[in-house]
């Protein structure tokens, strides 16, 4: 098995996901250039250009590269689960020399920063099983700035979905232009507060522009992207109509005394790439 | 209102501006996060190897590169003001600093300061760091680069034409933040 040839591929998904923004994001943008006026669209236009400028000099669109997240859906025949977290990690390690992407993992004691991207449970893999033999693995490098927005309400559950619904919009307009604006939103709901976090995140993978499934639960997307987009926060909470470009949903069932609310917030620069590992070890980056 | 500033600029300049206008900065800029804030303000003012006040300041961790040449800068948006509100008052006093430069706002102290100190906060796309770094010429400086590491240390850039910035609090004490939310 040729281990440097999937770390090398480990590390192009990483250079993908810092450097080239999807397809679903770049178009939502655009589209927020062609209602926006005034700062706003100054602003959507700023972006437009840094994301055209980062893809075609293959640099990080954005200084903060984030802290390094994958989700691994592994196949259960794939024969070298065992060498995966450790190729993960060198990827990771190789990549911020090669890029680069900032060193960002900082020890909350000591300070010390380890210089590399890895450090006590950096990069953040979570992991899940599937059929087959291929390996898939999206990368979802996230942003500081972002992140601090994030919030968990552990609502009662008397409050209802209404009361989900005013605890969104409410921190997205107290976030203004912290997170920087437009931003994707992921609402985790359910659970206990752990998984509410944890799929807030997950929703985060949905494409911009998808609906949930469940009409019920899309009927409150749009609801939520509608009230917070109204709010006027705007771009980079300058003013504007557009303060989110989608809000996505994920739930669970929750305990009967509780209504968890995990809120994970990404930058407009909402970064995904993906890859596949087949067991022969050869790899697409896409 | 559109101004194209080659820096240091004095008061004069400053107080033609009002929030919503857009400038344009030249000349020297100097990034500074949360530790060099608070390292600067621990530190003697006449002990700094730079003079702050000749420079705007920019918050900013920027990603670096070491290249034959010396230091290259590869993404440098600004990072998010609101975690300076703590040190900034106190800051553009001791520093004589009448530019910044971040994203996302400051509150009620730096409102103050701006005013107080004839200094105006703008306002650069968040995480349009390329774009940034396109304006970037030159890297003449980089201090606390062992103590504090790259995002955290001060890096001195002289830039051209960096913008474009949106005056976002002026030095009437004005702030479009505030009259967003009182909206």
């Amino acid at each position: 098995m040729n281990y440097t040839n999937i770390e090398e591929g480990i590390v192009q998904l990483i250079k993908k996901a810092e450097t080239e923004l999807p397809k679903d994001v770049v178009n939502a943008l655009k589209h927020a250039y062609e209602i926006e006026e005034g700062i706003a669209k100054i602003q959507i236009e700023a972006i437009l250009k840094n994301i055209d400028l980062a893809k075609r000099t293959r640099r990080p669109m954005c200084q903060d590269t984030g802290i390094q997240t994958f989700f691994v859906k592994i196949g259960v025949d794939f024969p070298y689960i065992n060498n995966l977290k450790g190729l993960i990690t060198d990827a990771v390690k190789k990549a911020t020399k090669e890029i680069p992407i900032r060193p960002n993992t900082v020890d909350p004691f000591t300070g010390v920063n380890h210089k590399d991207n890895t450090g006590d449970h950096i990069p953040y893999i979570t992991w899940d099983f599937a059929e087959g033999s291929d390996v898939h693995i999206t990368a979802l490098p996230k942003g500081g700035g972002s992140e601090n927005m994030s919030r968990l309400g552990m609502l009662k559950p008397g409050v209802g979905i209404d009361g989900l619904k005013d605890f969104v919009v409410e921190e997205m307009i107290k976030a203004g232009g912290n997170p920087c604006p437009p931003t994707v939103v992921g609402v985790g709901v359910g659970g206990g507060a752990d998984l509410a976090m944890k799929l807030g995140k997950k929703a985060l993978l949905r494409p911009v522009g998808v609906r949930h499934k469940d009409k019920i639960i899309a009927a409150v997307e749009e609801e939520l992207i509608k009230r917070i987009n109204d709010s006027g926060v705007g771009p980079m909470g300058l003013g504007g109509k557009t303060t989110v470009l989608d809000v996505h949903i994920e739930k669970a069932h929750r305990h009967p005394a509780s209504l968890p609310v995990g809120i994970a917030v990404q930058c407009w620069a909402d970064r995904r790439a993906n890859m596949v590992i087949h067991s022969d070890g050869s790899w697409e980056v896409e | 209102m559109e101004y194209h500033f080659k820096l240091p600029v004095g008061v004069e300049e400053i107080k033609k501006l009002h929030i919503g206008d857009i400038i344009y900065v030249s000349g020297k800029i100097f990034t500074a996060r949360d530790e060099a804030h608070h390292m600067m303000l621990e530190s003697d003012k006449n002990s700094l190897p730079f003079d702050p006040s000749e420079m705007a300041l920019f918050h900013c961790g920027p990603l670096m590169k070491k290249t034959n040449k010396g230091w290259q800068v590869v993404s440098a948006g600004p990072t998010t003001s609101s975690r300076m509100e703590i040190f900034e008052d106190k800051f553009i006093e001791k520093y004589g600093i009448n530019i910044i430069i971040g994203k996302g706002g400051m509150g009620e102290r730096t409102e103050k300061a701006l005013q107080r100190y004839n200094a105006v906060y703008t306002a650069y796309t968040g995480g349009a760091g390329a774009l940034a770094a396109e304006k970037v010429e030159d890297v003449p400086a980089v201090y606390w680069l062992e103590e504090l590491g790259m995002p955290e240390a001060i890096w001195v850039f002289k830039v051209a034409e960096f913008g474009p910035l949106v005056v976002a609090i002026d030095s009437y004490g004005k702030s479009i933040y505030r009259e967003l939310k009182n909206r």
